[in-house]
């Protein structure tokens, strides 16, 4: 008897796993052939205007990028704070904050930098988009950063210590050195997680059709125009987007199987 | 005229009402080692990091009494229970080095390692960085096993090797009391010998308090032995007096396994 339920709940997560895989492969498989049927390599030459997806590429990079110059060292600066300094009710509060941020539907956050940037700047552009990108990446930076300096055994800080490093300097040369390898991998998942995003761009950077490094227009994102795309009556664009949906999930599989890449090399 | 004298000191961790360590006085004698026994919890450990006073990297401990440090320069001793300034905690722990119970080398090279303590006191000449390296690889018997990859990161090395490793960086700085918490509870027996070797040698340079919980260590290596219960001193003298004639009944038991 006991043998036997054994049995049924295997079969029964077995099927449930096959169930998620389905469906995960089935959209792989749908991206797959509907993408690489209207991918082309002269997609990376052109901008959209001319039927190419160059500009927004190259947009979508560079708004994470800012996104990461912004939200790295502040988010790395907090983390250590949380860990190395922060003490009592100010600092819980403030990781309880950055544990809600994490979880804060994107679309409010592009909502929060469309009132507190947009309006006040007069319209759309490339930094909104970016600061928008930088608030997502923030908890995920907070929490790698919190999470992976809690993991570097006491005895290291206080070894440092020992030899008459001050406290910042410890944190600085030994505590973060220590914690490198976590530290990255989580910056690289905070940036494969902002890279792939809509929502916040969609009323902040909007996209563009040309090729742009003027940050304080409308900016192209490949993720905003796949959206507008997706929506277009034609069936010349409908092929566009998901040629774009096609790279841009190879893009993050391939940014994600790098972190995957560093940790399994550290282990 | 010890290096240290430790003077009706007592300790109390943050959130507890009752003491740790009450009204402990031993001296550190200079240029010997100097063990602390006891049962665990007994206080030694408590006892050993508060002579760098590691203890304030967490808030909140109080201190009572004296613990004096000798200045070689002037032979006068101060109260490092005074110490509140930045710098002069600095100062203190490049006078009193520790070293701990898992080894802990810097995730960076075994020449790093070593020329940390000296690059944070201000030497910045390559030159003398390397000599001084080579020193106290030398003084530390790991010189031979790694002077031909001193650029590879530390953390390769073995247990022994990495627990040297840390005594090599302690030295380097010319620390004048070294303090030893449980140093080899985590290392295989041939990698015991050699660090308690190694202690006998240094003990010519430097002054030694070591924490054990091995009495064969203890006894092997040590020139003074405290033994200590429940947070009180019960027993200070010459190794040979407590191992083989102690004053105390509560020491004799230990000793000799009865309780412990």
């Amino acid at each position: 008897m006991r043998l036997l339920v054994n049995k049924i709940f295997l079969a029964l997560s077995v099927l449930s796993a096959l169930i998620g895989l389905t469906f995960l492969g089935w959209i792989l498989i749908t991206l797959f052939i509907k993408g690489l049927s209207s991918f082309h390599f002269s997609l990376f030459l052109n901008d959209l205007i001319e039927g190419g997806l160059r500009n927004l590429i190259i947009g979508q990079f560079i708004l994470a990028g800012l996104a990461s110059i912004i939200g790295i060292p502040l988010g790395m600066a907090a983390g250590i704070y949380l860990q190395e300094y922060g003490r009592g009710r100010y600092a819980s509060l403030i990781r309880d904050l950055s544990d809600i941020m994490m979880s804060a539907p994107s679309i409010v956050i592009g909502a929060f930098v469309y009132a507190v940037v947009v309006i006040p700047t007069g319209g759309t552009s490339g930094f909104a988009g970016a600061i928008s990108l930088a608030i997502m990446m923030l908890p995920v930076v907070i929490n790698t950063t919190d999470n992976m300096l809690s993991l570097v055994p006491r005895e290291l800080r206080e070894a440092g210590i020992s030899l008459g490093a001050s406290k910042y300097r410890v944190i600085i040369d030994i505590i973060i050195k220590a914690a490198k390898v976590g530290i990255m991998t989580g910056i690289l998942l905070a940036f494969a997680r902002i890279i792939g995003e809509t929502a916040p761009l969609l009323f902040t950077s909007e996209t563009s059709n040309y090729f742009s490094l003027d940050l304080t227009e409308s900016f192209p994102s490949l993720t905003v125009s796949i959206y507008d795309l997706a929506n277009e009556p034609e069936e010349s664009s409908r092929d566009l987007a998901w040629a774009a949906s096609f790279i841009l999930t190879a893009l993050v599989l391939v940014i994600n199987l790098a972190g995957r890449f560093i940790t399994r090399n550290k282990h | 005229m010890p290096v240290m004298n430790i003077k009706k000191f007592s300790f109390t961790y943050p959130g507890v009402d009752h003491p740790s360590l009450r009204d402990i006085n031993l001296p550190i004698e200079k240029n010997k080692i100097t063990a602390l026994i006891g049962p665990s919890g007994c206080g030694k450990s408590t006892l050993l990091r508060a002579m760098n006073r590691i203890h304030d990297l967490y808030p909140g401990n109080k201190y009572d009494g004296k613990i004096e440090l000798l200045n070689e320069q002037t032979n006068q001793y101060s109260n490092i229970l005074n110490i509140k300034k930045e710098n002069e905690f600095i100062q203190l722990r490049q006078q009193v080095g520790m070293i701990f119970q898992k080894p802990t080398p810097f995730p960076m090279s075994i020449f790093d390692n070593v020329a940390y303590g000296l690059k944070i006191a201000g030497i910045k000449n390559k030159t003398e960085l390397k000599d001084r390296v080579e020193i106290a690889l030398k003084g530390s018997a790991l010189w031979k096993e790694v002077h031909d990859r001193l650029n590879v990161s530390a953390m390769g090395l073995s247990g022994g090797q990495q627990q040297r490793l840390c005594i090599a960086r302690a030295v380097a700085v010319k620390p004048e009391v070294l303090l030893f918490d449980e140093p080899t509870s985590a290392l295989d027996p041939i990698s015991t010998g050699a660090i308690e070797e190694l202690l006998v040698e240094l003990k010519k340079d430097v002054s030694i308090a070591i924490v054990t919980h091995n009495m064969q260590q203890a006894s092997r290596i040590s020139d003074y032995t405290a033994f200590m219960y429940l947070g009180d001193l019960v027993e200070y003298d010459k190794t040979e007096n407590i191992f083989l004639n102690p004053a105390e009944k509560r020491t004799e038991d230990y000793i000799t396994g009865r309780f412990g």
